[in-house]
């Protein structure tokens, strides 16, 4: 009983952030260009992957490069369900959803006894092996991917309500949705059990906690945390091919989330940010300098990692992790 | 004045304060038992004496040079040699190949050769095992293993931790037999940790006693082993 | 019967490049617990460096001769300047596990920009030291080549030398000593910290030895070496990180095995092979197929 009056509490309290943060949301979306209006769209769909590694890396402790991969099969499970079902566009979200929950507990079920770099490197294979999967299967439409068209707003929302818009606020809708579901897992004893398997899994184990257990609940749920990222990626491009997936997807991934604080789930908006800002501030350096195509294909990727790398270095827990201990100096002083 | 001076040696872990103002000095080539029970900090004492720790504060000179700071690697190239507990040797090297890794610093390859001729003398049963993998010997032949190393290294100050533990009662003696052989031979300065307090003081010069941390008793290991109160406190009758 | 035989001569050429790899890895992982992802890239830049000599020189061996010092060169600096910052600053809190992953991860991704940036992603190649044609035997031409002969004599050459290196010399006793057991290298006077960049110069050296090998009359971009990078890793893992006899092992056996898929199956299964090998060693017997029984520690 008691328990179920705090959820309440929480949920109560959380519920209000969101709507009001819904409810600003949408009215950017009404006063910005439509170009800015898709890359928030874009900014949505990071915050969504980016959630994904925070629950996984940042709470469960396991590294994983394959949610590249995830975000993979969640965008061609939808486009596989709408095209050849016809079903409604919500339902080919949660389709995709499940496949990448399922296959993300199958990932995780082999992966549950890895550590560190073993489970590293074989994401890692699994990350660059994944447009040579893709290109082979003709069902998946080989290297030119498949279509996924959502169709046009309702038309009760008016002319002006453009394309964009409407991928803008399914992407925020769902973001927003899953973010909040996310942020209660996290502050769960699921949040807490994973802590502590990531802290010190032996001591884990001696508590009663089944580890390998958790750590596959972990990559499910992140998994389908991917998917529907990957989705919400498809629909913004009205496309899936490999090409959408490659391994620089997965690293962009992993430094978003140790750059936004690999373990705060509020920092996945700060992520994605940062990552649709990289390949402007790239692209700007690029015309400045000619020779657009070479800087365009490797600049975002070296400021990415070095942007990494530093982070890794002078801010592991990210900046929050830094500034909390600043402050804790102040507090003991 | 030469020998091992250590003054108001102090060690943390972390948070832990393990040894505290510790001060003791051996002469050149006296053995100084280091005795106490579990936990008292003897290993700590030894780990930074060669460098694998670092103190808080204090000092430890040895031969008038200080010792503190200095890295493990540049100590034994100025005699200093430490067999850490545990039997450390390599197993996955063979018993040769362990022995030449305590002269691997040395460019005169003639003078490793000849000190592992001279180690293979004292410890005759490594001898018949030169090519064997190290992880085919017995306790005690590790532990000869591992002291035989440190000799071929020539040190003139040899850190002991422990070499009795884990081996039989009979081997025990053997081994604290040849310690006192070679020291005497070689004219090595030895500080040796033990649990085994009577073994140790028997063929001791000075004892230091240490009890969480603390020094509470040192003096000639002879006078120790006679007082009663230390007696009933460390020897156990 | 032919068949076989050519599949096995092919996959023992792929598997002695990838043989390269592995151990290039288990050294590093060795001596200093790290699995350095960079190593791609490493190989990468030193092919490169190969490329430019060889394709002006018009000598593939004197292009060899700089990737294999380029890429020691690299390696060297890589443990220096990059490893030792790094344990030195992220060694607390939940990251202290996953930064050296990430860490080197972001390492490959950086040197793999830079190569980008200097040279383009244009495919290059690098002109093959031997022939191609397949060797003809009476009547019939295997598809087994001077290039392929020259592969696997090249690798056993320098596997040779390795083995030399650490079974009758100092430095190999003192790199062994100081992979195996750290501590007591130390004690022993061993100056680990040297001993351990020096063994990242060697694994460098290597690995740009299998870049330009595996470049050779292929493609060369800055992405074309992560699948050497992938296989090297799954050849390490199933001949067990430890031993670098079971890194040689365990890619020979992966060299010959995807050599069959692919000749037997088809290229499609190729990837999807080597993945499931992967999965099934790491659940099935994690420590490798030469492992002794000791327990996997990460």
């Amino acid at each position: 009983m008691e328990l179920w009056r705090k959820a309440r509490d929480v949920v109560r309290k959380k519920i209000f952030f969101f709507i009001l943060l819904g409810w600003v949301l949408l009215i950017i979306g009404d006063r910005v260009d439509e170009l800015r209006v898709y890359q928030g769209a874009q900014i949505a769909m990071y915050s969504i992957a980016l959630a994904s590694i925070v629950l996984l890396t940042g709470y469960s402790g396991q590294v994983s490069l394959g949610n590249g991969a995830m975000m993979a099969v969640g965008g061609y499970s939808a486009a596989l369900t709408l095209n050849n079902l016809q079903t409604p566009i919500w339902f080919a979200f949660l389709m995709a959803i499940l496949v990448s929950a399922l296959f993300g507990s199958l990932l995780g079920a082999a992966a549950a006894r890895l550590s560190g770099p073993y489970l590293a490197g074989t994401t890692l294979a699994l990350a660059v092996g994944l447009p040579a999967i893709a290109n082979q299967f003709t069902f998946l439409g080989g290297e030119p991917g498949l279509l996924f068209d959502i169709g046009f707003p309702p038309e009760s929302f008016g002319e002006e309500f453009t394309q964009y818009k409407w991928f803008f606020w399914i992407a925020s809708f769902i973001a927003l949705i899953s973010l909040f579901i996310t942020s209660n897992i996290l502050q769960s004893r699921f949040g807490r059990t994973w802590r502590a398997i990531r802290g010190n899994s032996l001591a884990a184990e001696l508590a009663g906690v089944h580890s390998s257990r958790m750590k596959v609940l972990a990559f499910t749920i992140s998994s389908a945390l991917a998917g529907l990222a990957g989705a919400v990626l498809a629909m913004t491009i009205s496309l899936v091919a490999p090409g959408a997936f490659t391994l620089a997807l997965s690293f962009a991934l992993v430094t978003g989330a140790v750059l936004a604080g690999i373990s705060s789930l509020p920092g996945v908006v700060l992520g994605g940010l940062i990552l649709v800002v990289i390949p402007e501030i790239a692209d700007a350096v690029a015309n400045r300098f000619g020779d657009a195509d070479k800087l365009n294909n490797y600049l975002p990727g070296l400021i990415v990692s070095v942007l990494l790398i530093l982070s890794v270095i002078y801010t592991p827990n990210g900046p929050g992790e830094n500034l909390r201990k600043h402050l804790r100096k102040k507090a003991t002083h | 004045m030469s020998g091992l001076i250590v003054n108001r040696l102090n060690v943390s872990h972390g948070a832990i304060h393990a040894l505290h103002d510790i001060s003791f000095s051996v002469d050149p080539g006296q053995l100084a038992a280091v005795i106490g029970s579990n936990g008292a900090g003897k290993t700590t004492l030894l780990r930074t004496l060669s460098g694998l720790k670092d103190a808080s504060s204090g000092s430890a000179q040895w031969d008038q040079r200080e010792m503190l700071g200095v890295k493990p690697e540049d100590l034994v190239r100025r005699g200093i040699s430490h067999v850490s507990e545990g039997k450390s040797v390599v197993p996955e090297l063979t018993v040769k190949e362990n022995l030449v890794l305590g002269g691997i610093w040395r460019s005169n390859k003639a003078e490793t050769q000849e000190s592992i001729d001279q180690v293979v003398e004292l410890f005759p049963r490594l001898g018949e095992r030169m090519s064997q993998s190290a992880d085919t010997l017995s306790g005690g032949e590790r532990q000869m293993l591992a002291i035989g190393r440190a000799l071929v290294s020539r040190p003139k100050l040899l850190l002991l931790d422990e070499p009795s533990l884990g081996l039989a009662p009979l081997v025990i003696e053997q081994i604290f037999e040849t310690i006192n052989t070679f020291r005497t031979r070689m004219g090595l300065t030895v500080v040796l940790v033990e649990q085994n307090a009577m073994s140790a003081l028997e063929i001791a010069d000075i004892g230091v006693i240490i009890n969480l941390g603390h020094v509470v008793a040192q003096g000639k290991a002879s006078e120790l082993i006679n007082d009663p109160a230390l007696r009933a406190a460390y020897l156990g009758y | 019967m032919q068949k076989v035989i050519e599949t096995l001569l092919i996959g023992l050429t792929t598997g002695s490049i990838y043989a390269l790899m592995s151990l290039a890895i288990v050294l590093v992982w060795r001596s200093t617990r790290v699995i350095n992802f960079a190593q791609a890239g490493q190989a990468m830049f030193a092919t490169y460096i190969g490329f430019e000599i060889s394709s002006r020189s018009g000598v593939f061996w004197l292009g060899l001769l700089f990737a294999v010092v380029g890429g020691a060169l690299l390696g060297a600096g890589v443990d220096y300047f990059f490893m030792r910052v790094l344990f030195k600053h992220a060694n607390t809190g939940p990251a202290a596990v996953v930064a050296p992953v990430i860490a080197t991860l972001g390492l490959l991704g950086l040197i793999r920009s830079v190569v980008g940036l200097t040279w383009g992603g244009e495919f290059r190649t690098i002109e093959a030291p031997a022939s191609t044609d397949g060797y003809t035997i009476g009547s019939t031409t295997i598809p087994f080549s001077p290039l392929n002969a020259l592969v696997i004599i090249t690798v056993s050459l320098i596997l040779i030398a390795l083995a030399i290196l650490f079974q009758r010399t100092n430095l190999g006793l003192a790199l062994r000593a100081s992979a195996y057991a750290p501590e007591i290298a130390k004690l022993a006077g061993i100056r680990t910290a040297r001993t351990r960049t020096i063994g990242w110069a060697i694994a460098g050296g290597v690995g740009g030895v299998a870049g330009m090998l595996v470049s050779s009359n292929n493609f060369l971009s800055p992405y074309s070496l992560d699948l050497l990078l992938v296989f090297g890793f799954i050849a390490a893992v199933v001949g067990g990180l430890e031993s670098m006899v079971g890194a040689v092992v365990g890619a020979l056996v992966l060299g010959i095995g995807l050599t069959f898929i692919l000749n037997y199956v088809g290229t499609s299964l190729v990837f999807i092979g080597g993945f499931t090998v992967l999965i099934l060693v790491l659940l099935i017997k994690p420590d490798g197929i030469m492992a002794k029984g000791k327990g996997r520690r990460a």
